[in-house]
Protein backbone atom coordinates (compact mmCIF):
# COMPACT_ATOMS: atom_id res chain seq x y z
CA UNK A 1 0.00 0.00 0.00
CA UNK A 2 3.45 2.16 0.33
CA UNK A 3 2.47 2.93 -3.54
CA UNK A 4 -0.13 4.63 -3.71
CA UNK A 5 0.77 7.21 -1.56
CA UNK A 6 4.00 8.10 -3.38
CA UNK A 7 4.40 10.98 -6.16
CA UNK A 8 5.03 9.23 -9.59
CA UNK A 9 8.69 9.08 -10.21
CA UNK A 10 10.83 7.21 -12.45
CA UNK A 11 12.87 6.27 -10.09
CA UNK A 12 10.23 4.63 -8.27
CA UNK A 13 10.38 1.21 -10.54
CA UNK A 14 12.47 0.13 -8.40
CA UNK A 15 10.41 0.13 -4.92
CA UNK A 16 7.42 -0.61 -6.09
CA UNK A 17 6.46 -3.77 -4.85
CA UNK A 18 5.74 -7.22 -6.50
CA UNK A 19 2.27 -6.84 -6.08
CA UNK A 20 2.19 -3.31 -8.00
CA UNK A 21 4.05 -5.03 -10.50
CA UNK A 22 1.98 -7.78 -11.25
CA UNK A 23 -1.05 -6.00 -11.36
CA UNK A 24 0.92 -3.24 -14.19
CA UNK A 25 3.02 -5.88 -15.77
CA UNK A 26 1.32 -5.63 -18.89
CA UNK A 27 2.23 -1.17 -19.06
CA UNK A 28 5.29 -1.45 -16.74
CA UNK A 29 5.21 2.78 -16.86
CA UNK A 30 6.21 3.68 -12.85
CA UNK A 31 4.58 7.28 -13.52
CA UNK A 32 1.35 5.46 -14.10
CA UNK A 33 -0.70 6.11 -10.43
CA UNK A 34 -2.60 3.49 -8.95
CA UNK A 35 -6.07 3.99 -9.26
CA UNK A 36 -5.61 4.90 -12.90
CA UNK A 37 -6.04 1.97 -15.67
CA UNK A 38 -3.86 3.76 -18.06
CA UNK A 39 -1.74 6.18 -18.98
CA UNK A 40 -4.17 8.01 -21.11
CA UNK A 41 -6.97 7.81 -18.24
CA UNK A 42 -4.30 9.51 -16.03
CA UNK A 43 -3.14 11.89 -18.50
CA UNK A 44 -7.06 12.76 -19.73
CA UNK A 45 -7.81 13.22 -15.66
CA UNK A 46 -5.32 15.85 -15.12
CA UNK A 47 -5.63 18.11 -17.97
CA UNK A 48 -9.63 17.74 -17.29
CA UNK A 49 -8.57 18.62 -13.94
CA UNK A 50 -6.64 21.88 -15.17
CA UNK A 51 -9.35 23.03 -17.52
CA UNK A 52 -11.97 23.12 -14.39
CA UNK A 53 -9.59 25.39 -12.40
CA UNK A 54 -8.86 27.75 -15.58
CA UNK A 55 -12.74 27.93 -16.25
CA UNK A 56 -12.73 28.96 -12.41
CA UNK A 57 -9.78 31.55 -13.53
CA UNK A 58 -11.91 32.73 -16.39
CA UNK A 59 -14.91 33.60 -13.50
CA UNK A 60 -12.30 35.45 -11.74
CA UNK A 61 -11.03 37.64 -14.56
CA UNK A 62 -14.44 37.76 -15.66
CA UNK A 63 -15.88 40.21 -12.76
CA UNK A 64 -12.82 42.81 -13.24
CA UNK A 65 -13.68 42.71 -17.42
CA UNK A 66 -17.56 43.13 -16.02
CA UNK A 67 -16.92 45.97 -13.71
CA UNK A 68 -14.50 47.56 -16.65
CA UNK A 69 -17.43 47.01 -18.54
CA UNK A 70 -19.49 48.87 -16.61
CA UNK A 71 -17.51 51.59 -16.19
CA UNK A 72 -16.07 52.40 -19.56
CA UNK A 73 -19.32 52.31 -20.85
CA UNK A 74 -20.76 55.25 -18.26
CA UNK A 75 -17.15 57.27 -18.92
CA UNK A 76 -15.82 56.89 -21.76
CA UNK A 77 -14.36 59.96 -22.42
CA UNK A 78 -12.71 59.47 -19.27
CA UNK A 79 -11.26 56.31 -19.95
CA UNK A 80 -9.99 57.35 -23.40
CA UNK A 81 -7.81 60.07 -21.63
CA UNK A 82 -6.45 57.70 -19.43
CA UNK A 83 -6.18 54.96 -21.57
CA UNK A 84 -3.95 57.48 -24.10
CA UNK A 85 -1.16 58.62 -20.81
CA UNK A 86 -0.20 54.81 -21.16
CA UNK A 87 2.76 53.54 -23.63
CA UNK A 88 0.80 51.32 -26.27
CA UNK A 89 4.33 50.37 -27.35
CA UNK A 90 5.08 48.62 -24.96
CA UNK A 91 2.27 47.18 -24.12
CA UNK A 92 2.04 45.67 -27.62
CA UNK A 93 6.19 44.53 -27.18
CA UNK A 94 4.22 42.76 -24.03
CA UNK A 95 1.86 41.61 -26.21
CA UNK A 96 4.69 39.77 -28.81
CA UNK A 97 6.86 38.74 -25.79
CA UNK A 98 3.77 36.65 -24.54
CA UNK A 99 2.86 35.06 -27.51
CA UNK A 100 6.43 34.09 -28.14
CA UNK A 101 6.58 32.64 -24.45
CA UNK A 102 3.52 30.59 -25.52
CA UNK A 103 5.44 29.49 -29.00
CA UNK A 104 8.76 28.14 -26.75
CA UNK A 105 5.81 26.42 -24.31
CA UNK A 106 4.46 24.69 -27.17
CA UNK A 107 8.18 23.85 -28.55
CA UNK A 108 9.04 22.14 -25.00
CA UNK A 109 5.90 20.03 -25.19
CA UNK A 110 7.04 18.86 -28.27
CA UNK A 111 10.68 18.15 -27.22
CA UNK A 112 9.39 16.41 -24.38
CA UNK A 113 7.79 13.97 -26.80
CA UNK A 114 10.10 13.41 -29.11
CA UNK A 115 12.73 12.60 -26.58
CA UNK A 116 15.06 16.17 -27.02
CA UNK A 117 16.20 16.52 -23.49
CA UNK A 118 18.33 19.85 -24.79
CA UNK A 119 15.85 21.16 -26.69
CA UNK A 120 13.29 21.05 -23.55
CA UNK A 121 15.35 22.44 -21.05
CA UNK A 122 16.45 25.31 -23.85
CA UNK A 123 13.03 25.93 -24.99
CA UNK A 124 12.09 25.98 -20.65
CA UNK A 125 14.61 28.53 -20.12
CA UNK A 126 13.46 30.67 -23.28
CA UNK A 127 9.65 30.85 -22.10
CA UNK A 128 11.64 31.95 -18.24
CA UNK A 129 13.26 34.56 -20.39
CA UNK A 130 10.56 35.80 -22.08
CA UNK A 131 8.29 35.70 -18.82
CA UNK A 132 10.95 37.96 -17.06
CA UNK A 133 11.17 40.09 -20.10
CA UNK A 134 7.39 40.92 -19.31
CA UNK A 135 8.01 41.69 -16.29
CA UNK A 136 10.72 44.10 -16.99
CA UNK A 137 8.43 46.03 -19.48
CA UNK A 138 5.31 45.80 -17.15
CA UNK A 139 7.93 47.26 -14.58
CA UNK A 140 9.19 50.38 -17.00
CA UNK A 141 5.33 51.10 -17.32
CA UNK A 142 4.33 50.56 -13.70
CA UNK A 143 7.36 53.29 -12.96
CA UNK A 144 6.11 55.68 -15.72
CA UNK A 145 2.67 55.60 -13.90
CA UNK A 146 3.98 56.27 -10.62
CA UNK A 147 6.23 59.08 -11.79
CA UNK A 148 3.34 60.59 -13.56
CA UNK A 149 1.02 60.52 -10.06
CA UNK A 150 -1.28 58.18 -12.32
CA UNK A 151 -1.37 55.60 -9.40
CA UNK A 152 -4.70 55.78 -7.33
CA UNK A 153 -4.48 57.22 -3.84
CA UNK A 154 -3.60 60.37 -1.54
CA UNK A 155 -1.23 61.75 -4.84
CA UNK A 156 -3.35 60.80 -7.68
CA UNK A 157 -3.43 64.01 -10.22
CA UNK A 158 -4.88 64.01 -13.64
CA UNK A 159 -5.60 67.55 -14.26
CA UNK A 160 -6.39 69.21 -17.33
CA UNK A 161 -6.03 65.93 -19.62
CA UNK A 162 -8.08 66.74 -22.63
CA UNK A 163 -10.78 63.83 -23.64
CA UNK A 164 -9.39 62.48 -27.55
CA UNK A 165 -11.68 64.27 -29.71
CA UNK A 166 -13.36 66.79 -27.76
CA UNK A 167 -10.36 70.20 -28.23
CA UNK A 168 -10.83 72.16 -24.37
CA UNK A 169 -12.81 69.41 -22.72
CA UNK A 170 -10.89 67.71 -19.67
CA UNK A 171 -11.36 64.71 -17.96
CA UNK A 172 -12.88 64.16 -14.94
CA UNK A 173 -9.76 62.89 -12.31
CA UNK A 174 -12.18 61.02 -10.56
CA UNK A 175 -13.40 58.91 -13.77
CA UNK A 176 -10.02 58.32 -15.19
CA UNK A 177 -9.14 57.17 -11.62
CA UNK A 178 -11.64 54.44 -11.32
CA UNK A 179 -9.78 53.77 -14.96
CA UNK A 180 -6.33 53.46 -13.46
CA UNK A 181 -7.69 51.20 -10.60
CA UNK A 182 -8.98 48.78 -13.43
CA UNK A 183 -5.64 49.10 -15.05
CA UNK A 184 -3.72 48.10 -12.26
CA UNK A 185 -5.60 45.59 -10.89
CA UNK A 186 -6.71 43.87 -13.64
CA UNK A 187 -2.41 44.09 -14.89
CA UNK A 188 -1.34 43.30 -11.33
CA UNK A 189 -3.82 40.44 -11.10
CA UNK A 190 -2.30 39.23 -14.70
CA UNK A 191 1.38 40.15 -13.27
CA UNK A 192 1.00 38.01 -10.51
CA UNK A 193 -0.08 35.37 -12.41
CA UNK A 194 3.13 35.38 -14.42
CA UNK A 195 5.05 35.48 -11.75
CA UNK A 196 3.37 32.14 -10.14
CA UNK A 197 3.83 30.91 -13.58
CA UNK A 198 7.39 31.36 -13.56
CA UNK A 199 7.89 29.21 -10.68
CA UNK A 200 5.84 26.68 -11.95
CA UNK A 201 8.41 26.51 -14.95
CA UNK A 202 11.30 26.75 -12.85
CA UNK A 203 9.76 23.66 -11.39
CA UNK A 204 9.22 22.05 -14.62
CA UNK A 205 13.33 23.38 -15.78
CA UNK A 206 14.31 21.34 -12.17
CA UNK A 207 11.71 18.39 -13.66
CA UNK A 208 13.37 18.18 -17.06
CA UNK A 209 17.10 18.72 -15.71
CA UNK A 210 16.73 15.63 -14.03
CA UNK A 211 15.18 13.96 -16.84
CA UNK A 212 12.15 13.05 -15.42
CA UNK A 213 9.51 13.93 -18.57
CA UNK A 214 9.73 10.87 -21.29
CA UNK A 215 7.17 10.64 -24.54
CA UNK A 216 5.43 8.65 -22.35
CA UNK A 217 4.99 10.63 -19.25
CA UNK A 218 5.24 14.45 -19.48
CA UNK A 219 1.75 15.52 -17.95
CA UNK A 220 3.34 18.69 -15.83
CA UNK A 221 4.85 20.10 -19.18
CA UNK A 222 1.54 19.90 -20.46
CA UNK A 223 -0.63 21.27 -17.03
CA UNK A 224 1.79 24.21 -16.74
CA UNK A 225 1.50 24.84 -20.45
CA UNK A 226 -1.97 25.16 -20.12
CA UNK A 227 -1.97 27.52 -17.51
CA UNK A 228 1.16 29.59 -19.15
CA UNK A 229 -1.14 29.87 -22.43
CA UNK A 230 -4.12 30.75 -20.15
CA UNK A 231 -2.11 33.84 -18.97
CA UNK A 232 -1.12 34.83 -22.50
CA UNK A 233 -5.13 34.79 -23.43
CA UNK A 234 -5.99 37.03 -20.63
CA UNK A 235 -2.95 39.71 -21.83
CA UNK A 236 -4.71 39.22 -25.29
CA UNK A 237 -7.84 40.55 -24.28
CA UNK A 238 -6.20 43.30 -21.83
CA UNK A 239 -4.15 45.02 -24.08
CA UNK A 240 -6.70 46.14 -26.61
CA UNK A 241 -9.19 46.92 -23.49
CA UNK A 242 -6.90 49.04 -21.51
CA UNK A 243 -4.05 50.24 -23.76
CA UNK A 244 -5.72 50.91 -26.85
CA UNK A 245 -9.27 53.00 -25.93
CA UNK A 246 -10.13 55.56 -29.00
CA UNK A 247 -6.10 55.57 -30.07
CA UNK A 248 -7.37 57.17 -33.46
CA UNK A 249 -8.44 60.25 -32.20
CA UNK B 1 -2.90 2.44 -27.37
CA UNK B 2 -3.74 2.59 -31.04
CA UNK B 3 -5.51 5.72 -30.31
CA UNK B 4 -3.00 7.22 -28.31
CA UNK B 5 -0.14 6.76 -30.65
CA UNK B 6 -2.11 8.20 -32.99
CA UNK B 7 -2.76 11.75 -31.49
CA UNK B 8 1.00 11.46 -30.81
CA UNK B 9 1.53 11.44 -34.35
CA UNK B 10 -0.90 14.35 -34.95
CA UNK B 11 1.03 16.70 -32.27
CA UNK B 12 4.27 15.11 -34.20
CA UNK B 13 3.65 16.60 -37.46
CA UNK B 14 1.91 19.90 -36.25
CA UNK B 15 5.43 21.59 -35.30
CA UNK B 16 5.40 23.54 -39.21
CA UNK B 17 1.74 24.34 -37.75
CA UNK B 18 2.83 25.57 -34.18
CA UNK B 19 5.03 28.41 -36.25
CA UNK B 20 2.05 29.40 -38.49
CA UNK B 21 0.07 29.84 -35.56
CA UNK B 22 2.84 31.98 -33.98
CA UNK B 23 2.99 34.35 -37.45
CA UNK B 24 -0.93 34.20 -37.33
CA UNK B 25 -0.90 36.07 -33.73
CA UNK B 26 2.17 38.54 -34.39
CA UNK B 27 0.34 39.96 -37.22
CA UNK B 28 -2.94 39.77 -34.85
CA UNK B 29 -1.35 41.91 -32.45
CA UNK B 30 0.20 44.37 -35.42
CA UNK B 31 -3.35 44.24 -36.65
CA UNK B 32 -4.98 45.06 -33.61
CA UNK B 33 -2.40 47.73 -32.75
CA UNK B 34 -3.29 49.80 -35.78
CA UNK B 35 -6.70 48.94 -36.39
CA UNK B 36 -6.82 51.44 -33.34
CA UNK B 37 -4.90 54.27 -34.94
CA UNK B 38 -8.07 54.22 -37.73
CA UNK B 39 -11.04 55.76 -37.42
CA UNK B 40 -13.53 53.13 -37.80
CA UNK B 41 -16.20 54.86 -35.59
CA UNK B 42 -18.32 52.58 -33.36
CA UNK B 43 -16.72 49.72 -34.97
CA UNK B 44 -13.36 50.36 -33.33
CA UNK B 45 -13.92 48.48 -30.20
CA UNK B 46 -16.37 45.76 -32.14
CA UNK B 47 -12.78 45.23 -34.17
CA UNK B 48 -10.70 44.64 -31.28
CA UNK B 49 -12.31 42.14 -30.02
CA UNK B 50 -13.25 39.94 -32.59
CA UNK B 51 -9.25 40.36 -33.46
CA UNK B 52 -8.65 39.51 -29.57
CA UNK B 53 -11.26 36.25 -29.61
CA UNK B 54 -9.50 34.92 -32.84
CA UNK B 55 -6.24 35.09 -31.08
CA UNK B 56 -7.61 33.62 -28.14
CA UNK B 57 -8.94 30.91 -30.48
CA UNK B 58 -6.03 30.35 -32.12
CA UNK B 59 -4.34 30.09 -28.76
CA UNK B 60 -6.99 27.47 -27.21
CA UNK B 61 -7.05 25.37 -30.14
CA UNK B 62 -3.80 24.85 -31.12
CA UNK B 63 -0.92 25.32 -28.73
CA UNK B 64 -3.18 24.05 -25.84
CA UNK B 65 -4.51 20.89 -28.30
CA UNK B 66 -8.33 21.52 -27.68
CA UNK B 67 -8.54 20.86 -31.53
CA UNK B 68 -8.44 17.38 -31.71
CA UNK B 69 -9.27 16.85 -28.27
CA UNK B 70 -10.94 13.76 -27.90
CA UNK B 71 -13.34 14.14 -24.48
CA UNK B 72 -16.19 15.46 -24.63
CA UNK B 73 -16.19 16.33 -20.98
CA UNK B 74 -12.85 18.40 -21.53
CA UNK B 75 -15.02 20.02 -24.79
CA UNK B 76 -18.46 20.66 -22.18
CA UNK B 77 -16.06 22.09 -19.63
CA UNK B 78 -14.75 24.89 -22.07
CA UNK B 79 -18.31 25.34 -23.69
CA UNK B 80 -19.93 26.06 -20.32
CA UNK B 81 -17.43 28.16 -18.77
CA UNK B 82 -17.69 31.05 -21.81
CA UNK B 83 -21.61 30.27 -21.05
CA UNK B 84 -21.60 31.22 -17.72
CA UNK B 85 -18.85 34.22 -18.63
CA UNK B 86 -21.60 35.38 -21.17
CA UNK B 87 -23.91 35.10 -18.29
CA UNK B 88 -22.20 37.21 -16.10
CA UNK B 89 -21.09 39.68 -18.93
CA UNK B 90 -24.34 40.11 -20.91
CA UNK B 91 -26.65 40.03 -18.13
CA UNK B 92 -25.30 42.38 -15.80
CA UNK B 93 -24.57 44.64 -19.46
CA UNK B 94 -28.33 44.37 -20.02
CA UNK B 95 -29.32 45.54 -16.49
CA UNK B 96 -26.60 48.88 -16.50
CA UNK B 97 -27.40 49.29 -20.33
CA UNK B 98 -31.16 49.90 -19.76
CA UNK B 99 -31.00 51.55 -16.46
CA UNK B 100 -32.15 55.39 -16.41
CA UNK B 101 -30.09 57.60 -14.56
CA UNK B 102 -31.13 60.83 -13.58
CA UNK B 103 -28.49 63.32 -13.97
CA UNK B 104 -25.06 61.92 -13.48
CA UNK B 105 -24.41 58.85 -11.49
CA UNK B 106 -22.38 58.47 -8.57
CA UNK B 107 -21.14 61.88 -8.99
Amino acid sequence: MRVTNRRPRLSDSQTISSQAMASHSHSHNPALLHHFATEEQQRNSASFGMWIFLATEVMFFGGLFCAYLIYRRLYFGDFAAASASIDAALGGTNTAVLICSSLTVVLAIWAAQTSRRAMLIAMLVLTMLFGCAFLGIKAKEYKDKFDEHHVPGATFSFEHEEVPGHPGEYANPRHAEIFFALYFIMTGLHAIHMIIGLGLFTWLLWMAWKGRFTPEYHTPLEIGGLYWHFVDIVWIYLFPLLYLIDRHK
Amino acid sequence: MTAHSDTEHGQHASLTGYFAVWIALLIGTALTYYAAKLDLGVFNAAVALIIATTKALLVALFFMHLKGAGEKLLKLVVVSTIFFLMILLALSMVDYGTRYFPGHLWS
